[in-house]
């Protein structure tokens, strides 16, 4: 099996496992209609929930690798740093495309300022990551109300709204646009920087990463400022789609299911090498079960439970055990495999699969 | 079944994807004695060993403990069965206490019986002459008397077989003499003990018998009194050793003339040795010499700033210049192999070729990576030159032997190209064909000019490879010796001779 595949053989499984239950309940679940020139339909529609998480997870597992903790920040990060959008925004007057852009700027830089502050914590104060960012899980919607001046201040113009939905003529959401520009963003990263490298060697060993003249502060910070900035770019996609900036319930423990989409992955959480393509691949699984769960009717009362229940059963599936157990099979069914070819044709076997 | 054999493992095998670790080896334990096994890295030691203790589950064969068939699924069922281990590194909890350490997590209780556990350590410490008190601290107790710990744990847990994997490795002298003096006494007692260790003088000092493995197949058992050592090391390598004695550095103490590479006057650091001068030529190879905790590991992490430098000047290649992290030692063309290769020499996870571009990459910058074709071209020559025994440049590098994985780091730094090169005990832990591939590798680079400090507890090593030794004792060096005063002997008198420079 090719290495690539075999990183992201559970979350993906798990994901198309899930879009068959959905296609077997509902034939149609597959259908994409074309509506003003926009395409709509399930497949989009899950592309389009699954932005801002898809986003922060690519932070978190930067985060994770080099800290070996994770950031519980980041839904109160990207709803301070909205709030500071949404303020910019209107201080650069007219609503066009350059005061967007100039208002994302200025929200992105309060992202790398909230990071580096975590990052202070964790990497020169040495504070469990969990612990350090618990204060502005604790105290960032608050902060972020009073940036608001105490109301929910609603978002509604011509350019957020085409951001936060469908440019005139596009056929794709922008949301989804925006997911893949940000993954494209990273995957430039990996290949012209050695941001890579250098996490996940902090991450599996920092003093040997130190005696090879790696920083693993600058690291460290670094993935924090990172992660600053990817709250920031989901602050803005969920303010823009919402068309109001709520402090309350803005990407509410969205923490929560970007750890959970981590873990998905096939990352461990406490910190080493990391596999970004399962991470990414374990957040549409996140946003396809909630959707998946809500079709099936199941009353929002308990939809916590059932995916609490769920994810359990998904994390032992993962888990190192059953995994090893499963490569034990595999290698019983391969060796008698080969064995039967080998009786078969009497000769010595070459090498196996 | 002979008389007294406890353990018989008969026609063993066990294959990893691409790698035949063990190939029909049998192996046989009789009460009371001691049993080395030896052979070099990758031989299969450890795979029998972990094959036993179900760790791995065998491929073929048949394990028998006291004449009945045995298959143990884990390593606790191993226990149970009367199968100690005791690993190279000590695996007890260093924040609990020593009678913690020696009662918690054994029988089937899901209680702690804390009451009468003190005085139930205090019996088995008394009994096997184990110097700790049972409410002391693990962490407060040696590296020596924690091994001695763990072996006691092991030994109460009503074990017939004690395997001990590398259990002096981390040990000096005395603390060894200590551990000895344990094993002999569970001898007498009728345990039967397996034993691994790298070092030779150690196996002929303790073991009865010695059984020899050698690429996963076993080369013999012998009665250790009537294997002379040199047989012993040749059948480990499979060839004669004179190429141990071909090693020798001719190269007489370096007159002036040659440059100097680095000098160094009243350096200090953190890790509290005293302030102390140093130099060293192109060409040369100088190495740092005293007992354990001398001094000589902090020193050489003071010249590449591993630990923080707190005073002292230093200069490379003549000028004057600041190295107050490893980086920058790194830029003025010094490498510097750790002396715990685990801790702070390899990225375990990372593959192989990650961890030979690793320092050049650092050196290079954050924002200008190898191409993937160069790192594979670098990998790929240094896996050559070195002879890295690895399935390929992907293989993480914890899977690989310890004695690849030294070489792996290694080759990172002589990528770099350094102009000097510092190695803490690059010998440690790995078997003797490695060992004397890196001798000669050392003897090699210095004729091609590059200086070289050399630190190994095996002071022969040092005597064949430096130049020139600077003997510390109590974090202070004590003498110099070079040309003629090269011998074992001069280097004991100076340590013992030596006292503090200011007494």
């Amino acid at each position: 099996m090719p290495k690539a595949l075999r990183g992201v053989l559970i979350p993906l499984t798990v994901l198309l496992l899930l879009l068959l239950i959905n296609v077997i309940k509902d034939v149609d679940f597959l259908d994409i209609s074309n509506v003003n020139g926009a395409l709509y339909g399930n497949i989009p529609n899950i592309l389009f929930g699954a932005t801002e998480l898809v986003i922060i997870t690519i932070g978190m597992t930067l985060v994770t690798s080099a800290s070996g903790g994770q950031d519980i920040s980041v839904g109160v990060v990207a709803t301070i740093t909205s709030a500071v959008f949404i303020q910019a925004l209107a201080a650069f007057g007219p609503v066009s495309w350059l005061s967007v852009a100039g208002a994302l700027v200025v929200s992105c830089a309060v992202g790398a300022l909230l990071g580096l502050f975590n990052g202070t914590l964790v990497a020169i104060f040495r504070i469990q990551p969990m612990v350090a960012t618990l204060i502005l899980f604790t105290a960032g919607r608050s902060i972020a109300f009073l940036i608001d001046g105490k109301v929910s201040p609603n978002l509604k113009n011509a350019v957020t709204t085409q951001i936060g939905g469908v440019i005139p003529g596009v056929p794709i959401q922008t949301p989804i646009i925006l997911t893949v520009v940000v993954i494209a963003v990273f995957a430039v990263l990996f290949k012209l920087t050695n941001l890579r490298l250098y996490t996940q060697t902090v991450g599996i060993n920092e003093k040997a990463a130190r005696l090879n003249g790696i920083d693993p502060v600058k690291v460290k910070l670094l993935v924090f400022v990172i992660l600053g900035i990817c709250c920031a770019v989901a602050g803005f996609i969920s303010v823009c789609k919402n068309e109001r900036h709520d402090s309350v319930n803005l990407l509410k423990l969205i923490e929560m299911d970007a750890i959970l989409a981590v873990a998905l992955g096939g990352n461990a959480l406490i910190g080493g090498k990391f596999n970004l393509p399962g991470a990414i691949i374990g957040a549409y699984t996140i946003e396809v079960l909630n959707r998946t769960l809500l079709r099936f009717g199941i009353s929002p009362d308990a939809i916590k439970a059932v995916k609490a229940a769920f994810i359990i059963f998904l994390m032992i599936v993962s888990s190192p055990v059953v995994m090893s157990l499963l490569d034990k099979a595999r290698g019983k069914i391969a060796g008698r495999l080969e064995k039967s070819a080998s009786d078969k044709y009497g000769g010595p076997k070459t090498e196996g699969a | 079944m002979q008389e007294g054999t406890v353990l018989e493992m008969r026609g063993i095998c066990k294959a990893f994807p691409g790698v035949r670790a063990l190939h029909n080896v049998d192996f046989t334990l009789r009460a009371g004695e001691v049993h080395a096994l030896m052979g070099e890295n990758g031989a299969g030691k450890s795979t029998l060993i972990k094959v036993l203790t179900a760790v791995y589950t065998k491929d073929a064969g048949e394990i028998r403990v006291a004449g009945a068939p045995v298959h143990f699924k884990s390593p606790q069922e191993a226990q149970d069965g009367g199968v100690g281990t005791v690993y190279q590194e000590v695996t007890l909890c260093p924040n609990i206490t020593v009678a913690e350490n020696l009662f918690i997590g054994r029988g089937k209780s899901p209680f702690i019986k804390w009451k009468g556990m003190n005085a139930g350590a205090k019996a088995i410490l008394d009994s096997l002459g184990i110097p700790a008190m049972p409410g002391q601290q693990l962490s407060s107790c040696s590296l020596a008397v924690q091994q001695m710990i763990a072996i006691a744990r092991a030994v109460d847990m009503d074990c017939k077989i004690l395997v001990l994997d590398e259990p002096t490795s981390s040990l000096d002298e005395d603390e060894v003499k200590k551990l000895f003096s344990l094993m002999r006494d569970l001898k007498a007692r009728g345990v039967a003990i397996l034993f691994v260790t790298h070092f030779l003088d150690q196996v002929y000092e303790v073991s009865d018998r010695i059984t020899v493995l050698r690429g996963g197949e076993l080369v013999g058992e012998y009665v250790a009194k009537d294997l002379p050592q040199y047989e012993l090391v040749s059948k480990m390598m499979g060839k004669a050793l004179e190429d141990i004695d071909e090693i020798k550095n001719t190269q007489a103490a370096m007159e002036s003339g040659e440059e100097y590479l680095f000098e160094a006057e009243g350096l200090a650091s953190s890790a509290g040795i005293s302030p102390f001068d140093f130099h060293i030529r192109k060409g040369e190879v100088n190495g740092f010499t005293g007992l354990l905790g001398s001094g000589r590991s902090e020193s050489v992490r003071a010249i590449f700033a591993a630990d923080k430098v707190t005073g002292g000047a230093v200069k490379v290649k003549g000028k004057r210049v600041k190295i107050d992290k490893p980086i920058k030692a790194m830029k003025q063309g010094i490498g510097y192999l750790p002396e715990d290769r685990k801790a702070d020499g390899i990225i375990a996870d990372l593959s192989v070729r990650d961890n030979i571009i690793l320092a050049l990459q650092v050196m290079k910058g954050f924002l200008r990576p190898f191409s993937k074709a160069e790192a594979q071209a670098f990998a790929d020559e240094y896996i050559a030159a070195l002879n890295i025994k690895t399935a390929s440049a992907d293989t993480p590098v914890g899977s690989l032997s310890g004695g690849n994985q030294q070489k792996v780091i290694l080759a990172r730094w002589l990528l770099t190209h350094p102009d000097y090169l510092i190695l803490d005990e690059p010998t440690r832990g790995i078997d003797i064909g490695t060992k004397v591939e890196i001798q000669k590798l050392v003897l090699r680079l210095a004729s091609e000019g590059m200086g070289v400090t050399f630190i190994s507890s095996e002071i022969e090593e040092m005597l064949r490879t430096c130049s020139r030794l600077i003997v510390m004792k109590d974090r202070h060096i004590v003498g110099e010796l070079a040309g003629e005063q090269l011998t074992q002997d001069d280097v004991m008198r100076t340590i013992a001779k030596g006292g503090r420079a200011d007494a």
